[in-house]
């Protein structure tokens, strides 16, 4: 029984080694659905700098009614590349142009947060530095070699990567050189808002869905305890 | 098991209950799989009302614009075929636009807001094609009573330039109004009258 | 005579309605001591409704279209963020349908594993069980078309990976691969053809075979956690079972309580956690499928991972893969002789002797343990893990013969206890 035992710690503890082995630090993302002014604000910001060359293409206009933006408000501040509100948040840049720019196409936002998750995209927006072996001037702590420049460079300011040598292992960290027109703190703020708008945005039902989970569970508490009672008044027969 | 002990009415009850409860729960899980075969969001942005601009459009002539997939005609008219609506009242079906193939605001003798523009959903109200604009007067193909208006290929219906139809051809009814209001600037707002906004 | 029992006798009439719901229903007569592993066959009924309900709704809004949009993104993988975002509560269809999947195979290895403990596939109930092995076969299959569907990065690259096990088989395995892709790569025709596959033809296939497991089931009857036949004692008089109950209104009742736990937490699932940490959905699955570019890191859904753990398992040999996907194979084919690698005198775990049950326990063990493997990317101590595994699984198929027939088992009670 002794090798069983072992056994079945090896199984129950594998998940958690694969885990520690992944490495890579992400930070915690303030992630807040219910935060409707936090929303607002990150999707000013996507509309204004990632819709520029990423589109959002399952995303249309009008649903940003969810976060508490009515029709008329959503027209006059956040549309600029479509002229209805039915529209979906598309792009006006060509995917031709942009893998002549770029390399490579920017990828569509929509539902970005399901495949990144908001801490990568959290860590990943507030990760990049200068390095002028780059062809953008750009790297990026948890995306290497990243094609994309950094669009905020102006609110955050130019970020460098220290490196500093313990012995055996090295440990890098991000140091402001340039201060842009944000402090640190504000800037993280920016950068939460949006990723929180991100993670809204790939699933826009999510809200719903918990709402409607909550009354769907507590009718079948209810069921049960109605077919529980059926069951055991049946079962008196039973010897 | 002896039955003299089982209370009937306990589980007559109970029965009730669990086909009350389940009969919720049926409901409640078909609500979903039903409303999901109304419109989508897409089908909804594809049917919001459209915006153009009239101005532009030349006396006597059409303009072909989609709404809901439909297509909704605008007709600039002349001052002589608006005076040739009132001649036609005999042969037409529906002179007064009794039947309400209009919104009330359109229930006049030109249907429509003003004079001049006609507006209409361009689809024969017998099986759905879509009628050609004619608006020459006694052309040698559709007769010298033809004071100009919209005639389908599929199977002869006749309209006039106010869109009712005339005696004795398949159609029966005028073609339809949409609801519509002008904007500033001549432009053009199909498929939404509200006030305000 | 009221007018119900009118209607029914007009029926009755015309169609064996009344003699049927006897037959499997009012006068059926099971077993009075299922336990909770009962459950999981009228559950395993269930998801398949289901499935089918919710498929029917998906497949009004998919688009089995790998060409690219406007927007240069894959139709398919479009339509299913249409039907989750512009589709009227598209998105609680869709995960039910995800959810549902995963569900499925829950049920059926739970439903599996009530067979090995209890003997539920032993004489007379040989080929109950084939068909239940079919089922599981067709469900598979199943999986792994759907799975293809919302054309995401994971289903195009597992479906890769799969389909190229073929090409490991030898002298035909390239033409095998291409002939089931249609294609030099997995393309418009794949997509097309699995859809066809996942939609109507292996439905129709499950629908058949799950028609002909209740049937044989009703003809030989169900058997119970003590492993003995009801048949055998039965009353002088009626010739009623003195164990058996009739299936309506005792086990309709108490499954009812079984569907509504099950649902509440299926609920839970779909509501509050639709991805389950990216087992259930996959975070790779929601980048559109790109012929150029694979993931770091491909693993088949969870309920594959077992078979696919064996195949990493085994070395290539003679410069071949084909041993490892002939163990695959083998892993899930050997399940069909069960009936016949089992050599215990008694059936159920109950009164089995120890080394049956060191062996059973080895065996779920090993299962769960080449599950968790399958999900991980390979390294020397874990395919020396999986190796281990793979041992012990194939070991307590192919010993059965043996540790079943040593083994010191109890003497069954005449009649069913509990």
């Amino acid at each position: 029984m002794n090798i069983i035992k072992k056994l079945l710690l090896l199984v129950l503890a594998a998940p958690v080694v694969a885990m520690a082995n992944e490495g890579l630090h992400l930070d915690k993302a303030p992630v807040n659905l219910n935060d409707k002014a936090s929303l607002q604000r990150g999707a000013k910001t996507f509309v204004n700098y990632c819709l520029s060359c990423h589109s959002a293409s399952y995303m249309r206009y009008n649903r940003l009614q969810d976060i508490g933006l009515t029709n008329d408000q959503i027209k006059d501040n956040l549309m600029f590349a479509a002229d209805k509100v039915g529209e979906t948040m598309t792009v006006a840049m060509r995917s031709k142009e942009a893998k002549v720019w770029f390399g490579a196409v920017p990828p569509d936002l929509t539902v970005i947060a399901r495949s990144r998750g908001a801490d990568y995209l959290y860590t990943y927006l507030r990760g990049f530095y200068r390095d002028d072996t780059r062809p953008t001037g750009w790297n990026n702590t948890v995306f290497d070699k990243v094609g994309m420049p950094h669009v905020l460079f102006g609110q955050q300011g130019e970020q460098v990567l220290h490196v500093e040598k313990h012995g055996e292992h090295e440990t890098s960290k991000l140091v402001l050189a340039k201060p842009g027109t944000m402090t640190a703190p504000e800037y993280d703020a920016m950068v939460a808002d949006l990723v929180n708008y991100l993670v809204y945005m790939g699933e826009p039902a999510q809200q719903t869905r918990m709402r409607l989970g909550v009354f769907v569970l507590l009718f079948l508490g209810f069921f049960f305890v109605v077919a529980y009672y059926l069951k055991k008044e049946f079962w008196k027969d039973v010897h | 098991m002896s039955m003299s002990e089982v209370d009937r009415s306990k589980r007559r009850f109970l029965i009730a209950a669990t086909t009350a409860v389940g009969g919720v729960a049926a409901v409640g899980a078909a609500i979903p799989f039903v409303m999901s075969m109304l419109p989508s969001e897409r089908a909804k942005a594809a049917g919001a009302p459209v915006e153009v601009d009239i101005s532009k459009i030349e006396p006597g002539m059409i303009l072909n614009i989609e709404w809901q997939g439909k297509p909704v005609w605008v007709v600039n008219r002349t001052k002589e075929m608006l005076a040739s609506l009132s001649k036609l009242d005999s042969m037409l079906v529906d002179p007064n636009s009794e039947v309400p193939q209009q919104p009330d605001y359109c229930k006049n003798p030109t249907r429509s807001i003003k004079p001049e523009y006609l507006v209409a959903v361009g689809i024969c109200t017998h099986l759905g094609c879509s009628p050609t604009y004619r608006p020459e007067v006694s052309p040698p193909d559709l007769g010298p009573d033809w004071l100009g208006g919209f005639f389908c290929p599929c199977h002869g219906s006749r309209f006039d330039l106010a869109a009712r139809v005339y005696k004795g051809v398949p159609a029966p009814t005028n073609l339809v109004i949409p609801k519509h209001k002008y904007l500033a600037n001549g432009r053009l707002l199909v498929g939404d009258d509200s006030k305000g906004a | 005579m009221s007018s119900l029992t009118k209607l029914v006798g007009w029926i009755d009439a015309r169609f064996p309605l009344t003699s049927n719901w006897k037959a499997h229903l009012s006068e059926y007569y099971a077993p009075k001591n299922f336990n909770f592993w009962y459950f999981f066959g009228s559950l395993a009924l269930l998801v398949l409704v289901m499935q089918i309900i919710t498929g029917i709704f998906l497949t009004m809004n998919y688009m089995p279209d790998a060409s690219l949009n406007n927007s240069g993104v894959p139709v398919a993988f479009a339509s299913v963020e249409y039907i989750m975002r512009d589709v009227p509560w598209g998105w609680l269809i869709r995960y039910m349908h995800s959810t549902g999947a995963s569900a499925f195979f829950i049920v059926v290895y739970l439903h599996m594993m009530r067979g090995l403990m209890y003997g539920s596939y032993r004489k007379p109930r040989e080929l109950l069980w084939i068909f239940g092995m079919l089922i599981y076969l067709a469900l598979m299959a199943e999986a792994f078309m759907g799975y293809l569907l919302p054309w995401g990065q994971m289903s195009f690259w597992g479906a890769q990976v799969i389909i190229n096990l073929f090409t490991a088989i030898p002298f035909v395995g390239p033409d095998i691969s291409l002939w089931i892709r249609g294609d030099y790569v997995i393309g418009e025709a794949t997509l097309n053809r699995f859809f066809a596959f996942h939609v109507i033809a292996v439905p129709l296939v499950l629908l058949g075979l799950v028609v002909a497991h209740v049937l044989a089931l009703h003809e030989v009857g169900s058997n119970n956690p003590d492993g003995i036949e009801i048949k055998k004692n039965k009353d002088p008089v009626t010739h009623i079972p003195l164990d058996g109950i009739p299936f309506h209104p005792y086990y309709t009742v108490k499954d009812i309580v079984g569907v509504v736990v099950f649902l509440m937490v299926f609920s839970a699932i779909v509501f509050f956690a639709p991805d389950v940490g990216g087992y259930f959905l996959e975070a790779n699955n929601f980048i559109p499928a790109d012929p150029f570019k694979t993931p770091p890191h491909i693993a088949p859904v969870w309920y594959f991972t077992p078979f696919y753990a064996i195949l990493r398992a085994v070395p290539p040999m003679f410069g071949s893969q084909f041993p490892g996907v002939v163990a695959m194979g083998v892993a899930v084919m050997i399940l069909f002789f069960l009936p016949w690698l089992d050599r215990g005198n008694v059936k159920s775990i109950r009164y089995r002797g120890t080394v049956y049950k060191v062996w059973l326990g080895l065996f779920v063990i090993s299962f769960i343990g080449l599950g968790v493997l399958g999900v991980l990317p390979v390294t020397p101590l874990y395919t020396i893990y999986s190796r281990i595994f793979s041992v012990i699984y194939f070991a307590f198929f192919f010993l059965m013969p043996w540790y079943t027939k040593i083994d010191k088992t109890k003497p069954e009670p005449a009649r069913v206890t509990g």
